[in-house]
């Protein structure tokens, strides 16, 4: 009982909490059904009644955020319909957390900061923290630069099948930064190269564990995305919600901002050794 | 037709026309981006084993596998001829496809044969088959001990590992399964 997972995640969410509360952040609670969810290319939310469960907090995280709170976070759950496999479940708890007056590479310090104080006491190994460009790991194992020449699909596939499998066999943690901007979702543009998104995500062990970005704060550009987003998704014969107006209210008003989302259970089990969620879930 | 999302380990799939079967699965969702399934699969003709991802929108052949019972009928140069149960429409099979298992197809044998499509795949003998001893050193009287074990030869020259107290002549019943010596049969 007392080295099993329901223990372990007990003291997993103490320490999270510690964390956040040692450097100032509220923590924060918002809805788990929304009228709309945050429309994503690949992310399909679950239909609960009239609203759907939520995939992600954020586009209620960025309406605090545009309301003049700076330093918010939330550990909930999340649905997203269809997700199911060793490292997937279509429930599962995120955290997500912002800080107003920062970007992309300021949250990464404070995600290693975080990490490091999870796995305190643990012998892990994880050995230094990694950083790839997007572009320098496609160009060496993929053999091709996806900036400026995105192809969305050969993309998807080359990062499953050469860049993640050499991210493994790096082992510990590895940051993906600079992604494609037709990859940006929710984050801004490089203000020095425009192909580029300041984007990053986290593997540990080969997992992928968490998802960070310089926050988009430009409500004209974000209604384009969604609705480019919205037309690719019409195409797929894949369900499109509608725009959530508030959320591009509140964008306007938003500082710019470093935000990320982390995926709890993946954490855990890695915390734990593990390799697949079944050993962290005890109700799967 | 089967869905990418239906995809798993041991699912027998076509592909390129030859039936295939996964043997090992991944579901896969990069981040922000699409649903894959990554198969390592197996060619049951060749054997081969290579890797292939399938995108959520694919879809997947299935594979019609059918087994039928024949009858053996005759041997032709290299191949074995049987005949259907049921249509008498003959098949024939090449010394490759039946391996090891050709030492133990007797007259009038009746077996199992699994097709995909009209290529036939695999065979299926009974799990004993009775073969007679035609070459062996003479047995010591008396002796019935089964865990002593001699070199013998069947009537179509296949070497089998016998008990001590079989002779030349004898019957014995084999294990198809794995080729090896199973009891005698008692003579009358």
């Amino acid at each position: 009982m007392r080295d099993g997972p329901v223990i372990a995640r007990d003291a997993l969410m103490r320490s999270i909490r510690a964390f956040f509360y040692e450097r100032g952040y509220t923590e924060v609670e918002t809805p788990i059904r929304l009228r709309t969810p945050c429309m994503e290319l690949h992310i399909d939310a679950e239909p609960s009644g009239d609203h759907f469960l939520r995939t992600s907090p954020e586009i209620v995280h960025k309406q605090l955020l545009g309301a003049g709170y700076t330093r918010i976070f939330e550990i909930g759950k999340c649905f997203r319909r269809g997700e199911r496999g060793p490292l997937h479940h279509p429930e599962y708890t995120m955290l997500e957390w912002y800080q107003a007056d920062a970007d992309y590479m300021d949250i990464l310090e404070e995600t290693k900061a975080l990490i490091c104080a999870a796995a305190a006491g643990r012998d892990l190994r994880w050995g230094e923290w990694k950083i790839l460009t997007v572009s320098d790991a496609f160009m060496q194992h993929a053999g091709w630069d996806p900036a400026g020449h995105y192809d969305a699909d050969r993309f998807d596939i080359d990062l499953v099948e050469k860049v993640e499998p050499a991210i493994k066999r790096l082992g510990g943690p590895v940051v993906l930064k600079d992604y494609p901007v037709e990859a940006a979702a929710l984050s801004r543009k490089k203000p020095d190269n425009p192909q580029l998104a300041e984007r990053w995500e986290l593997y540990i062990d080969g997992v992928e564990i968490a998802n960070a970005y310089s926050e988009l704060t430009d409500p004209v550009e974000q209604r384009a995305r969604f609705e480019k987003c919205a037309a690719q998704r019409r195409a797929m014969g894949a369900a499109v919600y509608p725009i959530d107006e508030r959320f591009i209210e509140a964008l306007g008003r938003m500082q710019p901002t470093g935000g990320i989302a982390l995926g709890i259970d993946r954490l855990l089990m890695l915390l734990l050794g593990k390799t697949s969620l079944d050993d962290v879930l005890p109700f799967r | 037709m089967y869905s990418a999302s239906d995809l798993k380990k041991g699912l027998k799939i076509e592909i390129d026309g030859d039936p295939c079967m996964i043997t090992n699965f991944e579901f896969s969702k990069p981040g922000k981006g699409q649903a894959l399934y990554r198969c390592k699969i197996k060619n049951l003709i060749t054997g081969n084993t290579f890797d292939k991802t399938y995108r959520s929108v694919e879809k997947v052949n299935k594979c019609a596998l059918m087994s039928r019972d024949y009858t053996f009928s005759y041997i032709d140069g290299e191949n074995y001829v049987f005949s259907d149960n049921e249509t008498y429409e003959e098949v024939t099979l090449n010394e490759e496809l039946l391996g090891d298992l050709k030492n133990f197809i007797v007259d009038d044998m009746e077996v199992e044969i699994l097709f995909h499509n009209d290529r036939a795949l695999d065979i299926t003998l009974p799990n004993f088959v009775e073969m007679e001893i035609a070459e062996t050193e003479p047995g010591a009287r008396g002796d019935t001990a089964t865990n002593v074990m001699k070199p013998a030869k069947l009537t179509n020259g296949y070497e089998i590992n016998v008990p001590i107290f079989i002779n030349e002549g004898d019957m014995i019943r084999i294990d198809t399964r794995n080729g090896t010596y199973s009891d005698r049969v008692s003579k009358g």
